[in-house]
């Protein structure tokens, strides 16, 4: 009844959000994979060139540098991310003296905004690399990505801490109790017990952290801007830069291309995320 | 056993302030002149040589018309949180108690949508914008319901399905119209969830950078993020003082909001993330 009453008042309830989305997002989409086909500066001059741009972002290197740099930043500040925040977790469920002031503070950076953080780390990193006589983050690449890293842990430690703490407050006291009448040692119980009753909690801070990992744009443009040339560009970047930094008539539809590609890669990982999350719920 | 315990506690304590010491650095440099904020001196205390009070501040908020810059960011926040909270959740109700093809369609785009990077749709984006006229303050907030739509629509339907359907047919027998169910008996029992998506739809716009560059017109409009890049990417000498003061001005109405509602902001986060 209810469904049968509103259904009339859909210019109402649904339109508002639809038309929006079709605006900003669908038209956009379905618009920017035509685009990848195509040579264009401007909209009014597009060329149907058909899969020429895929093809030369093969001949690209900045692409595909820009692509193992995000495989390995991404897997590795996910890797550190989430060891921290779960240690981190585990410690701050204890009922040590100071825990809700601990999580206050650690939780903070993740409200700041990635322009601002990179240059706040920027003015630090430079500040401590001077002083132990090392090149400064824009002048090396190697320098430029732990910066980014340390940034990433420094601001996403205090989100996937707070992930951990929710689902091992649920994890229940007795079954932890029941293990150590048994005689399981403080570390069966870790492995044993509570990480297999949170692995929800895991599988969602590995996809959180890989796709921020992957998706990374405003701290990579404040912290080091891909200096040294382009050594420190990430994909997102390195799309961005194709788009608006270089000129020539190709770039915009490669730019565009590499989006696509981008995309997909980020799909992939998604529905990855969602088979393992779905076989696990099969096995509980 | 109370011995680690005080042992953990020390610890932490240790790492706490190694965690805001960043975001204490800034503050003490904001604090120093502009020529006393170099590469080498980052870490050295205002003394009394340095102290410049806050004439930073002063500068930053004249000079680069920063005030207007974080009106700016607070009309673009406001209107797109609101417009995105009231339309989703009417988009979200419609969707979860007509459930046509339609409406399950509209749902799975949604969903569909949160998985898509802003770098593929970026140029079309900006580029329908303009041609729309949607690219002021005033009305940027259409974009961003669009764009925003799918977090807010997922997190409200969630909600909505586990409302018991008597409650709303009770109100409409009782004489109610769509809208008067809608305002009067749903909006008080989506109330958690209405906080939950206002923090984390906040979180995003606020902070927001790529999409007001691309879609405003940087030379009238800035945001806070904006006129931050905008001001250390232009080359030339940097105004060092008045940076660091810019980035304190962005930080410290965040850190009070945080601060204020901070139980909020983490039950907000525990739900999106449990259900994203």
């Amino acid at each position: 009844m209810v469904g049968k009453t509103i259904k009339k008042y859909w210019p109402i309830f649904l339109l508002p959000t639809a038309a929006a989305f079709c605006i900003g997002f669908l038209w956009p989409f379905l618009w920017g994979i035509y685009l990848s086909f195509c040579q264009f500066t401007t909209v009014n001059k597009v060329n149907f060139v058909g899969f020429s741009n895929y093809a030369k972002i093969l001949a690209d290197s900045t692409f595909s540098h820009a692509f193992w740099l995000t495989v390995l930043f991404a897997v590795l500040s996910s890797i550190l991310i989430n060891v921290i925040a779960f240690l981190i977790a585990l410690a701050l469920t204890k009922g040590i003296r100071g825990t809700n002031t601990f999580r206050t503070v650690f939780f903070m950076p993740n409200l700041i905004g990635g322009i601002v953080l990179g240059y706040i780390w920027q003015t630090l990193l430079n500040g401590i690399l001077m002083s132990m006589g090392q090149p400064l983050l824009a002048l090396s690449a190697k320098n430029g990505f732990w910066g980014m890293i340390i940034l990433l842990c420094w601001q996403q430690i205090g989100y996937m801490m707070i992930i951990y703490i929710a689902g091992l407050s649920n994890v229940p006291g007795d079954l932890i109790e029941a293990a150590m009448v048994d005689g399981a040692n403080r570390l069966q119980t870790l492995f044993r017990i509570k990480i297999p009753m949170i692995m929800s909690s895991v599988t969602i801070c590995t996809f959180l952290t890989l796709t921020n990992g992957f998706k990374m744009f405003d701290q990579n443009l404040s912290l080091t801007g891909g200096d040294p040339k382009k050594a420190t560009q990430l994909l997102a970047l390195n799309i961005y830069d194709t788009f608006y930094a270089r000129s020539g008539p190709q770039w915009k539809g490669i730019g565009q291309a590499k989006a696509v590609v981008f995309f997909l890669i980020v799909v992939i990982i998604a529905l990855a995320q969602l088979r393992v999350t779905s076989s696990r719920e099969v096995q509980q | 056993m109370k011995k680690k315990t005080a042992f953990l506690t020390v610890f932490f304590t240790f790492l706490s302030i190694v965690w805001i010491y960043p975001i204490v650095t800034i503050l003490l440099n904001s604090l120093k002149d502009t020529k006393s904020i170099t590469t080498k001196d980052v870490f050295n205390l205002p003394t009394s040589a340095t102290f410049a009070g806050l004439s930073n501040y002063v500068e930053s908020v004249t000079g680069m018309s920063f005030l207007k810059s974080f009106f700016f960011s607070l009309l673009i926040s406001v209107t797109s949180v609101l417009l995105i909270l009231l339309c989703c959740s009417m988009a979200a109700w419609y969707v979860v108690r007509v459930n046509s093809t339609i409406a399950k369609i509209f749902y799975y785009l949604c969903i569909f949508s949160m998985v898509v990077p802003f770098q593929m749709v970026m140029f079309t984006l900006a580029t329908t914008a303009d041609r729309l006229k949607l690219n002021t303050p005033y009305n940027i907030c259409v974009i961003y319901l669009g764009f925003g739509a799918g977090l807010a629509v997922f997190m409200f339907t969630g909600f909505v399905k586990s409302i018991p359907l008597e409650i709303e047919e009770a109100a409409m027998i009782d004489g109610c119209s769509p809208l008067q169910t809608y305002f009067n008996v749903l909006i008080p029992i989506l109330k958690p969830t209405i906080i939950s998506t206002a923090i984390l739809e906040t979180m995003w716009v606020w902070n927001d950078y790529l999409l007001p560059t691309l879609v405003l017109d940087i030379k009238k409009y800035r945001t806070i993020p904006m006129a931050i890049q905008y001001f250390r990417g232009s080359y030339g000498t940097v105004n060092m003082g008045a940076m660091m003061a810019s980035i304190m001005i962005d930080i410290i109405p965040i850190i009070i909001m945080y601060l204020v509602c901070q139980r909020y902001i983490i039950e907000g986060v525990i739900a999106g993330a449990v259900k994203g």
